[in-house]
């Protein structure tokens, strides 16, 4: 029997079925399925430039998205990001148009990313605070802090090379595309094949189990939001860098459009389980969601809409298969 | 499903439960039970854990039907298909964990669904107070309001407040489960004076209890169960503790465990004095290379809560581990890991398996250091661990990347025995290691502890079930409140002997530790 029991293992039937209806794979053939229905309705949709637009003005929901599916599947949430990328964005335009060296003002977001979410990370993991309630705060601190210490005045007269979104590399990729790419690969590979990736989601699959099997819980935790921050910072300056204005808001129920990226990707809302992958394809169906609406004659404010039955489909399908498992 | 009709027969029992069948996938819990009871008696329900006393309560408290049999009220069929249904019918029932709400006052509580109206269907909260103050004394319940806040009274009062809330429902049969396990003395007192005045006012009450001298102060008759089976039922007063415990534990000992006789070798486990409070109070045991400890005892004794202090998850606040001779200070799971201790946990569904993750996953999870190079895991070597793991523990999955949530009891708890073992451990700590499995997947974990011991493993293991534990262990220790109570070595271990230890009734054997 055991040699049996080997046999099945190298060689399932149904592993190749399963890998097609992962739920990366279908969101890679929406991605691709909807950009030729909507362009047969409308070519100008497919237009070059309309799709690098997509994805240029997106690409930072997307990058901050990788972080937030790291965030869920260590089994907590966060809703701060949305005005931390605010804040973070305010930072570095300000350190810019103040004559700091740019590399410093670039930097300044990244590290202010890492320090506010592992302060978050440290008060959820050691004080046991439920992550939805730390960042709940954190996200009234940031809006409030932010509006009070700008006054609401935009940042305007920033230095030309700021502008990280207007580089190109070979000549079309542009840096904010290149970058969501880059780091949705290096976190898919650090998910997959680190220690550490592995505990994040061993936490967030069972607490219980994890720290039976002596992987720290809140060591785990703050390094998760950590990274997330680190991601925040950089979705920040995506943001920044793509107007020639920083305004001191955001888009409105930024963090929303973050999470529901990361749970129509395929991260399970009760932790444990997705992809980092998901998340970004997630990210650009959104984004091509959105954009196809107006080629259609739709209402760009259905996008809202849309997401929210994205996302409860996602959810429901998501809860009903775990409920299949823990019935067997 | 009435209770207002008066056509009582006196004759007739006021509950009784005629051959009823329950099964759950993988287990029979109770196979054609009959039990009854008499207005005005306290019937007594005794059993080890497992032996159906708390699916049969479930079962006359609507929690869930019988597959077989008939609950009769008044000599009624009564259908059960909904706790509700068994209110109406006059039965109420108070679970070991109490169901209040905290943030609630006392007469709240008692009438939560019930509440008294007034015009336009709105609460009537003076009738509700008065009511309640009536409750009150009827009892003779001098030092509980009814507006105080349910959060802020002693367990004891709160389980009074719970037996005024049956009452104010007309209950007619009481079902308490333990009622007593968390009480202190006083309030047991408390509670046997309320249960006399309820059974004089005709209210038949089933008493569930693991002490055998309440069964004895305050039981008319006593209903023993064993797996699954009701084994007898006896006046109180023509029994005695020798022989109910003789009716809870006699068993044929199946020819399942094959314990082998090996070499037993230098102490592996030394503890002395263990304390952490309240439920590990200066224990002292000794587990030596091969040999195979059980640590017996009724569940809430203390035994799970030791093995996690042992393990670093509750560390000691007093008293010493050794592992193979060395004073050490275990503070953390992750520091019981690195010294070789393993613990596999009694709740495998949540503590032992992350049941999203893969079989490949589970299995090197607590052996991440030995695939993990520099942070990252070389995945040819973790497959290898995995595939070898499957092997010699016979799983029986599809693939190493088989969702492990979705295998067999049998199964998940082999890959949790052989996720620990990855690690090479010189202590294996077992907590139930066969709860809930199949009788095949239990014979393989039995056939594998034999041989981890024969080869120089010490093993600690936690069993609610005799039989495995006379079957496998090479010594046996009784906990019973926090405390090693009983020491046997195998030949001395019998079911009598362990039941008697645990059940604390002062038997034959028993020495204080």
């Amino acid at each position: 029997m055991t040699a049996e029991t080997l046999a099945g293992a190298e060689a399932d039937p149904r592993r190749r079925l399963r890998v097609l209806a992962s739920q990366e794979a279908l969101l890679a053939i929406a991605v691709i399925g909807l950009a030729i229905v909507v362009g047969l309705y409308n070519p100008r949709f497919l237009a070059a430039r309309n799709l690098s637009d997509v994805l240029l003005g997106n690409a930072y929901i997307a990058v901050a998205a990788v972080g937030m599916s790291m965030v869920i599947i260590s089994g907590n949430i966060d809703i701060s990001v949305g005005a931390l990328i605010g804040v973070l964005a305010t930072i570095s335009g300000t350190l810019a148009v103040n004559g700091a060296p740019i590399v410093v003002a670039w930097l300044a977001a990244l590290v202010a990313g890492v320090v506010v979410m592992a302060l978050q990370g440290v008060i959820i993991a050691y004080l046991r605070i439920p992550a939805i309630v730390v960042t709940l705060g954190m996200l009234s601190v940031l809006k409030g802090g932010l509006i009070s210490v700008t006054g609401g005045k935009w940042i305007t007269d920033l230095p030309d090379s700021f502008h990280l979104a207007d580089i190109e590399l070979f000549g079309a990729l542009p840096f904010p595309v290149f970058l969501m790419i880059l780091v949705t690969i290096l976190a898919a590979l650090w998910m997959r094949y680190s220690a550490s990736g592995r505990a994040i989601y061993a936490v967030g699959g069972s607490a219980e189990a994890a720290r039976l099997c002596g992987i720290s819980h809140p060591r785990t935790i703050v390094m998760v939001f950590a990274l997330h921050g680190l991601f925040a910072g950089a979705a920040a300056l995506l943001y920044a860098t793509q107007l020639r204005v920083i305004q001191s808001t955001v888009p409105p129920n930024l963090e929303l459009t973050i999470i529901t990226a990361s749970v129509v990707g395929g991260v399970s809302i009760l932790g444990g389980v997705g992809t980092v992958v998901g998340s970004t394809l997630a990210a650009v169906l959104i984004a091509e969601i959105a954009s196809a609406l107006v080629f259609i004659d739709v209402s760009p404010y259905w996008i809202r809409a849309v997401q929210g039955v994205l996302i409860l489909v996602t959810v429901i399908a998501d809860i009903l298969r775990r409920r299949r498992m823990a019935g067997a | 499903m009435t209770t207002g009709t008066h056509s009582e027969t006196p004759a007739a029992p006021l509950l009784s439960v005629h051959a009823i069948e329950k099964a759950f996938p993988g287990v029979r819990a109770l196979s054609g039970v009959s039990f009854d009871t008499a207005r005005g008696e306290v019937h007594a329900l005794l059993g080890e854990n497992g032996a159906g006393k708390s699916t049969l309560i479930k079962i006359v408290s609507g929690v869930f039907p019988p597959d077989r049999g008939e609950v009769l009220v008044d000599g009624r069929p009564v259908d059960l298909a909904r706790p509700d249904d068994a209110r109406r019918a006059g039965i109420a029932t108070i679970y070991q964990e109490l169901l209040l709400f905290p943030e609630l006052t006392v007469a709240e509580n008692i009438f939560m669904g019930h509440a008294p109206r007034a015009g336009l269907r709105r609460i009537d909260w003076r009738a509700m107070h008065e009511k309640t103050n009536a409750l009150l004394a009827s009892l003779e319940i001098h030092d509980l309001q009814a507006d105080r806040i349910v959060g802020s009274l002693s367990v004891g009062n709160r389980q009074r407040v719970e037996i005024l809330r049956a009452l104010s429902q007309d209950a007619r049969i009481l079902i308490m489960d333990e009622p007593t396990a968390a009480l202190t003395e006083y309030d047991v007192t408390r509670l046997f004076d309320i249960v006399r005045k309820l059974k004089a006012r005709g209210v038949a009450v089933i008493y569930i209890s693991h002490r055998l001298d309440e069964i004895f102060a305050i039981a008319d008759r006593v209903t023993v169960l064993r797996d699954g089976a009701h084994v007898a039922t006896r006046r109180v007063a023509d029994t005695d503790a020798a022989e109910l415990v003789q009716l809870m534990v006699g068993r044929r000992i199946e020819s399942l465990f094959p314990k082998i006789t090996v070499p037993i070798g230098k102490p592996v486990l030394e503890v002395k004095d263990l304390e952490r409070r309240p439920l590990t109070r200066r224990v002292s045991l000794t587990v030596r290379a091969g040999e195979i400890v059980g640590l017996a005892g009724l569940v809430g004794s203390g035994r799970s809560e030791l093995a996690q202090t042992i393990f670093g998850v509750t560390p000691a606040d007093n008293g010493e581990i050794r592992i193979t001779g060395q004073k050490i200070d275990i503070r953390s799971p992750a520091q019981a890991r690195s010294l070789g201790v393993a613990y596999v946990p009694e709740d495998r569904g949540t503590q032992g398996l992350v049941r999203p993750m893969t079989v490949r996953e589970n299995f090197s999870l607590a052996a991440l250091g030995k695939v993990a190079f520099g942070g990252f895991i070389d995945r040819a070597a973790e497959r290898k661990l995995a595939g070898d793991g499957v092997k010699r523990f016979a799983v029986k999955t599809s693939s190493l990347e088989q969702i492990a949530g979705k295998l067999s009891g049998g199964n998940q708890q082999k890959i949790v025995l052989g996720k620990w073992l990855a690690n090479g451990p010189k202590l294996l700590i077992l907590d139930e290691p066969t709860r809930g499995i199949d009788v095949g997947a239990k014979a393989e974990i039995h056939r594998l502890m034999g041989e981890l011991a024969a080869q120089g493993l010490a093993i600690l293991m936690i069993s609610s079930e005799l039989p495995e534990v006379l079957g496998m262990s090479d010594r046996v220790l009784v906990m019973r409140e926090g405390r090693i109570v009983a020491e046997f070595s195998r030949e001395e271990a019998t079911q009598e002997s362990i039941g008697a230890a645990m059940m604390g009734s002062h038997g034959n054997a028993e020495k204080a530790a």
